[in-house]
Formats: C-alpha cells, sequence, structure tokens
C-alpha cells in the first residue's frame, strides 16, 4: 500500500475570494511507513488528509494534482472507486470523536452496518463476531457492544472510531488530531494503541497533527506545512536533531520539553499569512528572521539536501 | 497571601422528572473535596490535573464566582465568605481571571478598547477620558502597539494570541494582586504560545503579581511554575516546589503523568508506566484512595481510608500510604 | 448606564452591513428581494392618495362586478368601487396592525424574555409557563377570540395578534439568553464587577438583538396573515377601510359567481408582502447564525 501525491493543489473558493489550502504539495508514503504531518492550525494538514480520501467538503475543490492510491488516481477515478476505497484501502480517524458517532446507535450496530455495507456476503453473526474480537483488541469490554455512545468516555469513544477505521482492514490509516481533545494519560494509551495497531497489522501510517511531541513518539518520517506548502519533509530522528527550515527551527525551539533543564523557549513573531492574499515569494519570508532579498521575490520549491528535502533559499 | 483550607465543593446533579419521582437520593459532583493549600505572595502556583481534577473549579472558587459546599477561603486576610453584594463587586478589582477561549472570553460585538475600559467603569475608577488613557497604555503594555491600531477593533479582526493579549489587558487594567488563569495558552497556536507566557512573566515582575496557572500541560507548567499542586478527581495528591515534584515525584498518580508526557525528541526512549483505565466519574469517587483502582501499587489499605498530605522534606507534600518510587526501583 | 445608547449603537452598526449584503449569497439577496419588496408594497401604500385613480371606498364609480379593463385595470367588486384604487390602499391597515402589534411585542416580550431568562429560578419558571400555554393555542384561533372579546378597532387588531405572537419573541430571546449567559464573556463581565444589569444589557442584549431582528420579521408575515384572517371572519375593521383582507372575505364569496378578479388581486398582494417579510427573516437568520462559525 503505497500514497503518492504529486502537485496536489486544494482550493477553497468563498464569495470573495479563493484561498489555497494546500498548494502544489507532492509526498510519498512508503509501505509500512508512518509519517508525522506536523502544522499549526490552518496549514492545510487537515485539507491535505481529506484530499486522499476525495471528502474535501465544499467550498473546497480538489484543482489540480494526482494522488495515487494503490494504482488508484483518487482524483480522477470514478465515484463508485472512491467510495470502493474509503474504508476498504484507507482508514479515516476524524477529528472530533465526540460527534462522529450516531448517538442513537448502539456501538456495535455502527461496526455490524459498516462491516455488513462493504461486505454484504457476511452473515449477522460473523460480522457480531468480528465486532467483538476488534472491540477486545481495541481494549473495550465485549459486553459494551449494545451501549450507545454517549455512555462512553471520550477516549473509549476515540477507540471505536479507530475500531471503525480499521473494520475493513484496510491497508493505509489516516488519524487526523487522534489526541486533540482526549486528556494527558489518555493520550497516551491512544498513541501506545496506534502504536500496538501498526505493528499488528502493518499498517501505513499518516498522523496529521499540531502536537510535536507525539511525532517524535512515533513517526518514522515528518512532514512540516506551513501556509498549504510543505516546508520541510525527513527523516525524524534527523529533523528534530538538525532542523533546516527556519520555521521547523522555530517551532521546534517554541514546544516546553520537560526533560530539557533550562531551555528558553522562543516564539515566532507575526501571524499566518492571510492565504487569501498571500505575500509574494516564500510564505515564510515575512517572519523568518534569515529572510535576505531573494525570499521576497522568488518561491523556494523543494530541494534535496542531506537526507531531507527542504522548501528555502538558504539551501539552494 | 491566600490560605485555603478544607476547601469543598459538590455541584448538584440535574435529575430527571421521573428520577425525582422514583428515588430520593440526591447525587453530587465532588467537584473538590476537602482540599487545603496556602500561596504567598509572588508564587506562580501550577494546579495542574486532567478532566474532573477539580482544578477550574478550585480556582473559580478561589476568585468567588462560585460559592463553596464547605471550607475556607482567606485572602491577604479577608475572609471570602464575609463578602456580599456591592463590597463584593469592589473586591473583585482585587483578583482577576484569564480564561481559556479567548474567542468567547471576549464579547464580540464590543469593541476590544471599551470592552478593557469597561473594567474601569464598573468599577468607578477615574474619569472617562482617564479611562482611555489607561486603557490605551494597557494595550501597549500587552504588547499591541500603536494601540490606535486596536483600539476600534472588534474581536473577529484579531488573532488568536492577539485576542489573548486583550483578555490579559482587561484582567490586569484593574491593577489586581491575584490573577487566576486558567489554560490561557491552550488554545493558541503552538508557535505563539510562548510569547504569552513570556508576557505573562514579565507582567508579573511589572505589576508584583501572583498567578495561579491552571493547566493539564505538565511541560508548561514546568516552565512557567514554581510551585506545582497535582489533583486528581477534587483532591490534591502531590504538591510543592516545582523540581521537587517533577524531579522527584513520588505520588503514583504524579508518575504516570509524567510518563504519558509526549516528548518532543525522538531519541528519548520513554519508561512507560500508563495506567490503564479512565478517570472514574466525579460523581461516585471510590472510596479510599481515589487513585487505587487505577495504581499500580494499590494495597488493601488504599480501598480503605483516604491518604491525607505527609512532608517528605522540602515542602513536598504526597498523599499517599506508600513511598511508591522506593517500591517502583 | 442608560438603556438607550447600546441600542443607538447597534442600528448604527448594522449600516454598513447592509451594503456588504449583496456580497453573501444567497442569503443576502433573499434579505436584499424581501427588503425590496416590502419597500415597493410600503411606498405604494404611502402615496396610494396620489396615485389611486379613484376614491377606493366610493362605491359605484363604475359598473358592478365588472373584470379588469382599460378603465378598471383590476376590474370593480360588488359595490362598484375599483379594484386597483382599492389594491394600492388596501395594505394600509396591514401595515399599521403589523408594525403596531410588532411594537407591542418588543415592549413586552423582550423584556420579560431577558430579565427572566437572565434571573432564572422561579421567575424563569414562571415566565415559561405563561408563554408555553399562550404559545400551544393556535394562532388565529386565539387571535379571533382576543379580537372577538376586544371589539373591532386597529389597536384592537394589533393587540390581539401580539398576545398571539409575544410567545415566539420570549422564546427565541430565552433560549439565546441561556446559552448567553453560560459564555465565559458574560463571566467575565461579572469578574469585572459589572452589575446584573449591566452585564445584562452591554454584554446579552447586543448578542440576542440579531435574532429579535429575525424573529420580528418574520411574525410580521404571520401578523399580515393573521389580520387578513381576522378581517375574514368579520371581526377589527369596520367595513369602510379600504384593506385586503375585506377584499378576500368577500372576494371568496364572489367567486362562485365567476368574479375572480376581487380575490386574486388583493390575494396576491397578501401573499406578496407575507413573502417579502419572511425573505427578509429567513435571510437573516441565515446570515446571523452561520456567520459566526467559520
Amino acid at each position: 500500500m503505497s500514497l503518492n501525491i504529486q502537485s496536489l493543489t486544494v482550493e477553497y473558493h468563498t464569495l470573495a475570494t479563493k484561498v489555497k489550502a494546500v498548494d502544489r504539495v507532492s509526498l510519498s508514503v512508503d509501505k509500512g511507513e508512518t509519517l508525522g504531518l506536523v502544522g499549526e492550525s490552518g496549514c492545510g494538514k487537515s485539507t491535505l488528509g481529506l484530499s486522499v480520501i476525495r471528502l474535501v467538503p465544499p467550498p473546497g475543490k480538489i484543482e489540480k494534482g494526482n494522488i495515487i492510491l494503490d494504482g488508484i488516481d483518487v482524483v480522477k477515478c470514478s465515484d463508485d472507486e472512491i467510495r470502493r476505497a474509503r474504508g476498504r484501502l484507507v482508514g479515516y480517524i476524524f477529528q472530533d470523536p465526540m460527534t462522529s458517532l450516531n448517538p442513537v446507535k448502539k456501538i456495535g450496530a455502527h461496526f455490524i452496518e459498516m462491516i455488513r455495507t462493504h461486505e454484504p456476503k457476511v452473515s449477522r453473526e460473523e460480522a457480531l463476531k468480528r465486532t467483538q474480537d476488534t472491540l477486545e483488541s481495541l481494549g473495550i469490554l465485549p459486553e459494551r457492544i449494545n451501549d450507545f455512545p454517549h455512555q462512553f468516555s471520550g477516549g473509549m469513544r476515540q477507540r471505536v472510531m479507530i475500531g471503525l477505521a480499521l473494520a475493513l482492514n484496510p491497508r493505509l490509516l489516516i488519524a487526523d488530531e487522534p489526541t486533540t481533545s482526549l486528556d494527558v494519560i489518555v493520550e497516551a494509551q491512544i498513541v501506545e494503541l496506534l502504536k500496538r495497531l501498526k505493528e499488528s497489522l502493518k499498517l501505513t501510517l499518516i498522523l496529521i497533527t499540531h502536537n510535536i511531541g507525539i511525532v517524535a513518539e512515533t513517526a518514522d518520517r515528518v512532514a512540516v506545512m506551513y501556509a498549504g506548502r510543505i516546508a520541510e519533509i525527513g527523516e525524524s530522528s534527523g529533523l528534530f536533531e538538525k532542523p533546516l527550515h527556519p520555521y521547523t527551527q522555530a517551532l521546534l525551539n517554541s514546544v516546553p520539553n520537560i526533560a530539557k533543564k533550562g531551555q528558553v523557549l522562543s516564539w515566532i513573531p507575526g501571524a499566518p499569512p492571510d492565504l487569501a492574499s498571500p505575500p509574494p515569494g516564500c510564505l515564510y519570508h515575512p517572519r523568518c528572521p534569515f529572510a535576505f532579498d531573494r525570499c521576497k521575490k522568488d518561491e523556494p520549491s523543494l530541494i534535496k539536501h542531506e537526507n531531507s528535502e527542504v522548501a528555502c533559499h538558504l539551501y539552494d | 497571601m491566600l490560605a485555603v483550607t478544607n476547601l469543598t465543593k459538590y455541584f448538584p446533579v440535574e435529575k430527571g422528572f421521573l428520577d425525582k419521582l422514583l428515588t430520593s437520593q440526591k447525587s453530587f459532583v465532588h467537584a473538590v473535596d476537602d482540599i487545603s493549600f496556602s500561596m504567598n505572595r509572588g508564587d506562580i502556583l501550577g494546579l495542574v490535573g486532567e478532566s474532573g481534577s477539580g482544578k477550574s473549579t478550585t480556582g473559580r472558587l478561589c476568585l468567588k464566582l462560585i460559592e463553596p459546599t464547605a471550607g475556607k477561603i482567606v485572602f491577604e486576610g479577608v475572609d471570602l465568605s464575609s463578602i456580599h453584594g456591592e463590597e463584593l463587586r469592589r473586591f473583585r478589582r482585587n483578583m482577576q481571571l484569564i480564561f481559556q477561549d479567548p474567542f468567547a472570553s471576549l464579547c464580540p460585538r464590543i469593541r476590544i478598547g471599551e470592552a478593557i475600559r469597561h473594567a474601569l467603569s464598573f468599577q468607578g475608577i477615574g474619569t472617562q477620558s482617564e479611562q482611555i488613557e489607561k486603557t490605551q497604555v494597557m494595550l501597549e503594555g500587552v504588547g499591541l502597539k500603536p494601540w490606535s491600531n486596536f483600539y476600534d477593533r472588534f474581536p473577529h479582526q484579531l488573532s488568536g494570541g492577539q485576542r489573548q493579549r486583550v483578555v490579559i489587558a482587561r484582567a490586569l487594567v484593574l491593577n489586581p494582586r491575584f490573577v487566576v488563569a486558567d489554560e490561557p495558552i491552550a488554545m493558541v497556536d503552538v508557535s505563539v504560545r510562548a510569547q504569552i507566557l513570556e508576557l505573562m512573566i514579565e507582567l508579573k515582575k511589572e505589576f508584583d503579581l501572583t498567578y495561579v496557572f491552571i493547566t493539564h500541560d505538565l511541560a508548561m507548567a514546568n516552565y512557567v511554575c514554581n510551585t506545582i499542586a497535582i489533583m486528581y478527581l477534587g483532591k490534591i495528591v502531590e504538591s510543592g516546589p516545582k523540581e521537587e515534584v517533577f524531579e522527584k515525584p513520588v505520588h503514583p498518580y504524579t508518575l504516570a503523568l509524567l510518563s504519558s508526557i509526549p516528548v518532543p525528541d525522538p531519541k528519548m526512549k520513554l519508561q512507560r508506566m500508563i495506567p490503564s483505565g479512565e478517570i472514574p466519574s466525579p460523581i461516585n469517587p471510590p472510596k479510599g484512595c481515589r487513585f487505587h483502582p487505577r495504581c499500580p501499587v494499590a494495597q488493601s489499605i488504599c480501598s480503605q481510608k483516604q491518604p491525607e498530605l505527609v512532608d517528605v522534606g522540602g515542602g513536598h507534600l504526597v498523599a499517599c500510604f506508600f513511598d511508591a518510587e522506593k517500591r517502583l526501583t | 448606564m442608560n438603556v438607550e445608547r447600546p441600542r443607538g449603537r447597534i442600528l448604527v452598526q448594522f449600516i454598513p452591513e447592509l451594503t456588504g449584503l449583496a456580497r453573501r449569497g444567497l442569503a443576502g439577496w433573499a434579505v436584499l428581494m424581501g427588503g425590496t419588496i416590502v419597500a415597493i408594497l410600503g411606498i405604494m401604500t404611502i402615496v396610494s392618495p396620489w396615485i389611486s385613480p379613484y376614491n377606493p371606498i366610493a362605491i359605484n364609480v363604475g359598473p358592478i362586478l365588472s373584470p379588469p379593463s382599460l378603465r378598471f385595470p383590476l376590474g370593480t367588486n360588488h359595490l362598484g368601487q375599483d379594484m386597483l384604487s382599492r389594491v394600492y390602499s388596501g395594505g394600509g391597515i396591514m401595515f399599521q396592525v403589523a408594525i403596531l402589534s410588532m411594537i407591542v411585542c418588543l415592549l413586552v416580550g423582550v423584556p420579560i424574555g431577558l430579565f427572566a431568562s437572565f434571573a432564572g429560578g422561579h421567575a424563569d419558571k414562571l415566565a415559561s409557563l405563561v408563554m408555553d400555554s399562550i404559545y400551544a393555542f393556535p394562532g388565529l384561533v386565539l387571535a379571533i377570540a382576543i379580537a372577538a372579546m376586544l371589539g373591532p378597532g386597529v389597536v384592537n387588531m394589533a393587540l390581539s395578534i401580539a398576545v398571539v405572537y409575544v410567545p415566539s419573541y420570549f422564546r427565541m430571546i430565552r433560549s439565546q439568553v441561556l446559552t448567553i449567559k453560560e459564555l465565559p464573556y458574560v463571566e467575565a463581565a461579572r469578574m469585572m464587577g459589572a452589575k446584573q444589569r449591566t452585564a445584562l444589557f452591554k454584554y446579552v442584549l447586543p448578542n440576542v438583538v440579531p435574532s429579535i431582528v429575525a424573529v420580528a420579521t418574520i411574525n410580521f408575515a404571520d401578523a399580515i396573515l393573521t389580520s387578513a384572517g381576522l378581517t375574514f371572519v368579520g371581526l377589527g375593521l369596520p367595513v369602510s377601510t379600504p384593506d385586503w383582507g375585506w377584499d378576500l372575505t368577500y372576494g371568496r364569496r364572489l367567486l362562485t359567481s365567476g368574479a375572480w378578479w376581487v380575490i386574486a388581486f388583493p390575494g396576491l398582494m397578501v401573499v406578496l408582502l407575507a413573502l417579502g417579510f419572511t425573505l427578509i427573516g429567513e435571510g437573516l437568520s441565515e446570515l446571523y447564525n452561520p456567520r459566526l462559525q467559520k
């Protein structure tokens, strides 16, 4: 199961303006790898994730580019093909577990319906058995199969979401902010669960988050996004030890590390650009301490530098 | 400066009509259960806990935004339960709250300059022009320079970080001595958080403030605070100077929290002690030590008696029957 | 801190927003179109004394029940009155009744809604009880009952309609206030030492106003239909006043004899006026609610 995104552009069309939420992004994920997609709010990472299953909400639209998922071009394929791909090839964990479950349906029913819709030949008993097995592997007591979502805590609901995403045995799992609304300890539990499932099911995982910490823990490779573009992609250990892009450097320096003594946190002055009227040249230059003339005119493209790729004129 | 003794707050649980008819038993959310602590002038206390720990409720009790079910809060020698009505309204200028959600804490239809000035006018401080001047100074003091750029703007015209600064300006324009900050940076972008924190620390020095910093983010608490109190299900389980609590943690819950924080460094291999299960409901907290159902070193006594806070040296208090660290190593 | 100042500022803030309406998509167009319809009908009613070819209540200006012709473009009714003149001036009563009932609703429903739901507790429970009881009655039936008790006249009609619609205002305001009073910025007002009254008027009311406007305009449409209904059943107005409601009443009876024009044109006017207000109301609801999200 490999994913190859080539020069993807996703725009949101409002009455007044056009906003490029994702701008010519290219990246690929190899089989069995965990890619961490990191960025702050508004950088386009969620939109990128949704594009892979072609669920960008209107007024968003995939304008250009290809997304090749296991041989299928997600952008150009038919509606039927993408529907079959969702759930079977790709599992998606949506952002808010609190509202993603049907409050009037029992938890077991969520699973059974999903299984039987996509695999109509499966009998009710078999679907039930598979559901019970899944719940067990998620750490949910099997007798809770008849409970309703509101009877579950946040962490439990997130586990259910993970289970639903994996119910049809997809090879690729995309998790969009899987731990954001959860408590610290539950967050750690979910991260451990994801790691365990990844190992046992041999998944390819894309983890979309603004939480640098869990990316450091789980990802093999990390892609940093800023204002709809990829700023840097590289191997996790390399990127954390020696971040190349000034944004990555600033971002990593602004996250407190409880293990580091005497840390002085830094921050990035200013605010992310207004994507409706972006500045010329490199989108980060107004806030970049290393910006020089070329940065204000030319847009940097991703170039190879040592083991990573970075979009910055400093390395050109 | 602040002395809290046996503070308790139970919220009654609203029952449906039928339940009210059929059962006479009332149930309560044990938000805060018999906690005591004190703060000196100039302290930055980190009130750390997960959801249901009672940290937000504690903060609001200290500000007398909610009335305690039991217990005493003495602020600068004044027993808070003795102030009411008009006197309370004027007393509010001594203590202020910084909110978590920068957008929801500003009225969307009031310009931010006016919103800050309201604090002064509600307290009847100065003439209108004096109030406007003080507001201008405050805006620049939180880094919104020049004030003329910002005074007439509406909240939706500012970024999250800027809005949070307005909230801080509004809280500090009254020159309070005591400020409770409830998750002040949780809803601000990661790259801007440190800026807000630095601002709060600078203002602390300038105005000689005492802070209570309510958060679930231990790393942030470690960065900013000098004393920490860890709360679980309405009780303080461990407290003391930051160095003691974070470097020599004793309580199993503190150990669990510290080992659960994601560390932004892939090279660090963490020794994880993640308890199973989730936080039980504060309506029916476990008997005995609240943490015992999830505690890896729980003994039979833990389900029978509630541990008291005991000093293990250097002002480091722990509520646990056993010296957990010794047991783990 | 007097009450008028916040309201004045609110109105001034609305004007630049009106000019931006056209850019706001379907909802904005609804408001503009509705506004245009209402404005046209309103102006038509106001200038009717000058543009009516005949006196609308003068009988026998033409042959009885003559169909639309050059001389009488909309025909004449059973009293020989010119329908065109009646259509021009027939809206006057409706506008008056609707505006008057709206004013009464605002003066009664808004303060009760604000104070009762902000204070909570018994006041809220009592007010809700009263309002829900009124709301439980079918509108027209209740209006008829009250109008029958009060007797004819514009003011009495307005009052009976007002009683029927006050609960709608109350419920809308209550639901808004209940949500808003829990929001952090109201808590912030308390922290700053604001008195309850100040918090209510400066922080809660301005955020409730947009929804009041939406309810008011939709109720305007309802009020128009109800006043037509009241006149239709014979309550409310002396026969001589030109009023679309009366034309509907007689027009219905005349339909069987084939004189469709007596009911058709006034009926069309009533529908248009109600439509205009509904468009404004729905458009405003769309604009003000989703705008807060994204």
